[in-house]
């Protein structure tokens, strides 16, 4: 991950300090990090062991699909089915990823290494940035940060887990979506993005109840590509878009 | 061994839709209405992720203390609060909701 210093930004159009994009990483890298304290007292709660947990969290690394996995093995799925739930929620990372290639400009041969960093935070934080030394130095303080510790507390959280005891008790659970939340937040400038953010919360949670986990969510990424038609279609918010398009 | 079973699938195929992501050519990506769309997709995807862990009980959809302590990070974003205290507002009124019986 040392390669960012290589191509210096010639196409700098906003001032943006090093040390602000910094701060900005370290701040969600710490906050999402610790938060793997609460997976790993949940993942030990639903039955697996320290070392399973630790896994999850190396191998796997992104949150969402571990909090669904070990969600769906402890309400006693088979494991295939419990893994397809765990890795639908994770496909919204390779849209993700078609973002972050244009932004990082990867060369090939470390795009297997930044792979595993390619994550709900490491986008959002990525993609605030103005500039692609920006982004990239973001990308990997977050990355690296958010690495470090969510394995880390994971250890810590399934190793206390017995101590701690009900999570819900200590609102451990409400850390999620409050993470998600103030990542989204920063990303509603446009009415576009207001509309696809709403058409996506009505279609998620309309179809929970009816669809296999993890597959409401990626029906409601669908909400991206209706609202982009049919603002399309009105011609209204052409001009507002290509404003933002020339920012970067 | 059925948990190994899972988590090594998971794990593999977690990590195959990250590299894909990556590996798709940039050509592929320069019309401008894909831009849009690539631009677009995380904020559908972040929102339904946010409701779905704010209301979701499984595969039921439950009002609990967890909406009150996602609204106090929302009104913490709203006061430009810094990213930690955002979630700890969450976390603290989600625990207290809960002390009180919520």
């Amino acid at each position: 991950m040392t390669e960012q210093t290589a191509v210096p930004d010639t196409s700098a159009v906003e001032d943006k300090p090093d040390a602000a994009v910094v701060r900005d990483a370290l701040g969600v890298g710490v906050a999402v990090g610790l938060s793997g304290f609460a997976f790993g007292v949940t993942s030990a709660g639903s039955g697996l062991t320290p070392m399973q947990t630790c896994a999850l969290s190396l191998l796997v690394f992104t949150g969402a699909s571990q909090f669904a996995l070990v969600g769906a093995l402890a309400a006693g799925g088979n494991p295939i089915t419990a893994a397809a739930g765990a890795f639908f929620l994770g496909v919204r990372n390779a849209f993700y990823g078609l973002r972050l290639s244009q932004l990082l400009a990867l060369p090939r041969a470390v795009r297997p290494f930044a792979a595993q960093w390619v994550i709900d935070e490491t986008t959002a934080v990525a993609l605030a940035q103005p500039t692609r030394r920006g982004v990239r130095i973001g990308f990997t303080v977050t990355g690296l940060t958010l690495y470090l510790l969510w394995n880390l507390t994971t250890l810590l959280g399934a190793l206390g887990a017995e101590a701690i005891g009900d999570t819900d008790a200590w609102g451990l659970d409400a850390a999620g979506p409050a993470v998600f939340l103030a990542l989204l937040a920063p990303m509603l400038k446009t009415t576009t993005e207001r509309a696809a953010a709403t058409l996506a919360v009505l279609v998620g949670l309309g179809l929970l109840p009816v669809l296999p986990a993890g597959v409401p969510v990626l029906v409601a990424a669908l909400a991206a590509p209706v609202v982009l038609w049919a603002r399309g279609c009105r011609g209204s918010s052409a001009v507002e878009d290509s404003a933002r398009e020339g920012e970067r | 061994m059925s948990v190994w079973i899972a988590i090594g699938v998971t794990a593999v195929g977690c990590y195959a839709v990250k590299l894909l992501g990556l590996l798709v050519p940039a050509g592929a990506l320069e019309r401008p209405v894909v831009r849009r769309l690539a631009a677009l997709l995380p904020v559908a995807l972040l929102a339904a992720l946010t409701a779905q862990q704010t209301f979701a009980d499984g595969q039921a959809l439950v009002l609990d203390a967890r909406a009150a302590g996602v609204a106090a990070a929302a009104l913490a974003l709203v006061l430009r609060a810094p990213f930690l205290l955002v979630v700890a507002a969450a976390v603290v009124v989600t625990a207290g909701v809960r002390a009180m019986g919520g």
